[in-house]
């Protein structure tokens, strides 16, 4: 069981615990705004882009080269984000932080 | 809450986006949904792809879960038809014989598969179209313990093709009949086609093209006659030949019809208080000046939120960049924008061990629309370029020596 809290362009703080399945399903499942998954999450709509703390990379890893082509041109993309359809929950992500991406 | 109500005929992508974006807008009144499917409201593009590989996909890609409608005081009538539409009283008729009453009405019908008139289709068991998680459960039913069966996929576009991977990956003996000279003849140029060609045949499933398909006679298995006189024995029979458009009860309303229904840059039908969204629609494009119909997700997730803000009063028009994609094996293929009409093309190669390249389609020097292969790169640039109408510099386009970057294609 993993705890995964998202902070949304609204400032809400939402708390989840998921086992299985992305980042992205969990989201959506629990209706996190700014997170739609509109794709179905094949990595290629970018609706589930979030920013991991700096300090919680370790956890997540870093973005594939094809989330990093896909935000290529997305202003709000930086060093620290990610396609959370692309991030597998489980005990190894526990206690990450994610910032929904504007 | 208020009294107000919004109804919207079809709960897939463009009907239930289309339902949580009213509320985000501010809707304050009912909305109720009805469809049809029986299934709580799923994501359609992988029932080609990873639905069919896999046993516990369907579950995990709703496009909502139950307790979000709750949440967002959805209401969601799963299983019921919407016979009729009567735009005079605002009213209309449901399949378990209740009237339902609406201030504004949406229309999300989108399509069903087209059943082509082939002698002996309408007796022969184990065919299937694909639309549906029924279908799905059918075909997956039909290979059964052992999915070492012919089966052979009648038309080779996009979904016939991704049904053709998905079933070769389970041990299926898969043969794609198509009609045209080539696969993708309708949506791509020869070079994707070629592509597409040789990657399913390296992968062992055989496709045939110039196979007009007239009659299916039905034994122990089927055996599929084409009009050039060759038959094709199979298992099951996959029927991948296009769609069309539920139109019906808008027609019947009197809504102005023309290869969908068809409505404005807000998404409104030819009545007042009708509004239509998704593939059902046929609306004008304004970045390439002329009405389409088309059959995307994005279509339908972009105009469901255009109508939305259309009937919360807000000042909106739909005026997206249609994008697609469709994946195949290891093999992602992205579309942005509309090929239609290009006079001439760049192909770009990357030297990368697996395949890797782009189309852009010009009319002019006017990039109208980028095909990508295994690169987001060259799709997220070609978005923007077709975005800012930035003109580009076609040889180092061409030229892979030339990094993939914004600063080296403007001119
Ligand atoms: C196998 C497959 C693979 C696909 N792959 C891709 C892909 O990779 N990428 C992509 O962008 N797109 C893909 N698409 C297309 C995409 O799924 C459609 O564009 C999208 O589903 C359109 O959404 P929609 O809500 O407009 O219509 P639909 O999804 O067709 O939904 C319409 C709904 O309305 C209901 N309905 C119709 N009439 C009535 C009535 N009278 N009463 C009650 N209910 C009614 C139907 O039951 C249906 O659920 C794929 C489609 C299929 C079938
Ligand atoms: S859900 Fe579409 S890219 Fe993640």
């Amino acid at each position: 069981m993993a705890k995964i809290t998202f902070i949304t362009s609204d400032h809400q703080t939402i708390e989840l615990e998921g086992d299985s399945g992305s980042v992205m399903e969990l989201a959506v499942e629990h209706n996190v705004n700014g997170i739609d998954g509109d794709c179905g999450g094949v990595c290629s709509c970018a609706t589930c882009h979030v920013h991991v703390r700096p300090e919680d990379m370790e956890k997540t890893g870093a973005a594939s080269e094809i989330e990093t082509d896909m935000l290529e041109l997305d202003d709000n993309a930086d060093a620290y984000s990610r396609l959370s359809c692309q991030i597998v929950i489980s005990d190894a992500i526990d206690g990450v932080i994610l910032t929904v991406a504007k | 809450m208020t009294d107000t109500v919004c109804v919207i005929i079809g709960a897939s992508h463009a009907g239930v986006n289309c339902a949580f974006a009213l509320r985000k807008e501010g809707w304050q009144g009912q909305i109720i949904l009805y469809d049809a499917d029986p299934e709580l409201p799923y994501h359609r593009p992988p029932l080609s792809k990873t639905y069919l590989t896999n046993t516990e996909g369907a579950q995990k890609n709703l496009l909502k879960s139950e307790e979000s409608y709750e949440r967002s005081e959805i209401q969601l009538n799963l299983g019921i038809e919407v016979t009729s539409i009567d735009s005079g009283e605002r009213k209309i008729a449901l399949s378990d014989g209740k009237v339902q009453a609406y201030d504004k009405l949406i229309l999300a019908t989108g399509a069903r598969p087209l059943i082509p008139p082939i002698t002996g289709l309408d007796n022969a068991k184990n065919i299937f179209p694909l639309r549906t998680m029924a279908d799905v459960e059918g075909i997956r039913k039909a290979l059964g313990e052992s999915p070492k069966k012919n089966v052979v996929i009648i038309g080779g576009g996009y979904i016939g093709l991704e049904i053709a991977a998905s079933l070769n990956k389970l041990g299926a003996t898969v043969t794609v009949l198509e009609r045209e000279e080539r696969i993708l003849a309708r949506v791509t140029v020869s070079e994707m086609s070629e592509f597409f060609h040789s990657l399913h045949q390296k992968k062992g499933v055989d496709i045939l093209t110039k196979k007009n398909v007239t009659a299916v006679e039905t034994n122990t298995g089927h055996t599929i006659i084409c009009d050039d006189g060759s038959a094709y024995f199979a298992d099951i029979i996959i029927i991948g030949v296009g769609i069309r458009v539920n139109t019906e009860i808008a027609e019947k309303a009197g809504l102005v019809t023309e290869n969908g229904i068809k409505v404005d840059a807000m998404a409104k039908t030819s009545n007042e208080d009708i509004y239509a969204i998704g593939d059902c629609t046929f609306h004008h494009n304004p970045h390439y000046d002329r009405f389409v119909r088309l059959e995307s997700v994005q279509n339908a997730v972009d105009q469901a939120k255009v109508a939305a803000a259309a009937i919360c009063g807000k000042e909106v028009i739909y005026d997206s960049i249609p994008w697609f994609w469709s994946d195949q094996y290891d093999v992602k293929l992205q579309i942005v924008g509309l090929s239609e009409g290009h006079d001439n093309s760049i192909i770009r190669k990357e030297e990368k061990e697996q395949p890797c390249f782009s189309i852009w389609y010009f009319s002019g020097d006017r990039l109208l629309s980028v095909d990508a292969i295994n690169s987001a790169k060259a799709f997220v640039l070609g978005t923007k370029f077709i975005k800012t109408g930035q003109l580009i510099n076609k040889s180092n386009l061409a030229d892979t020596s030339v990094e993939l970057k914004p600063a080296h294609l403007m001119i």
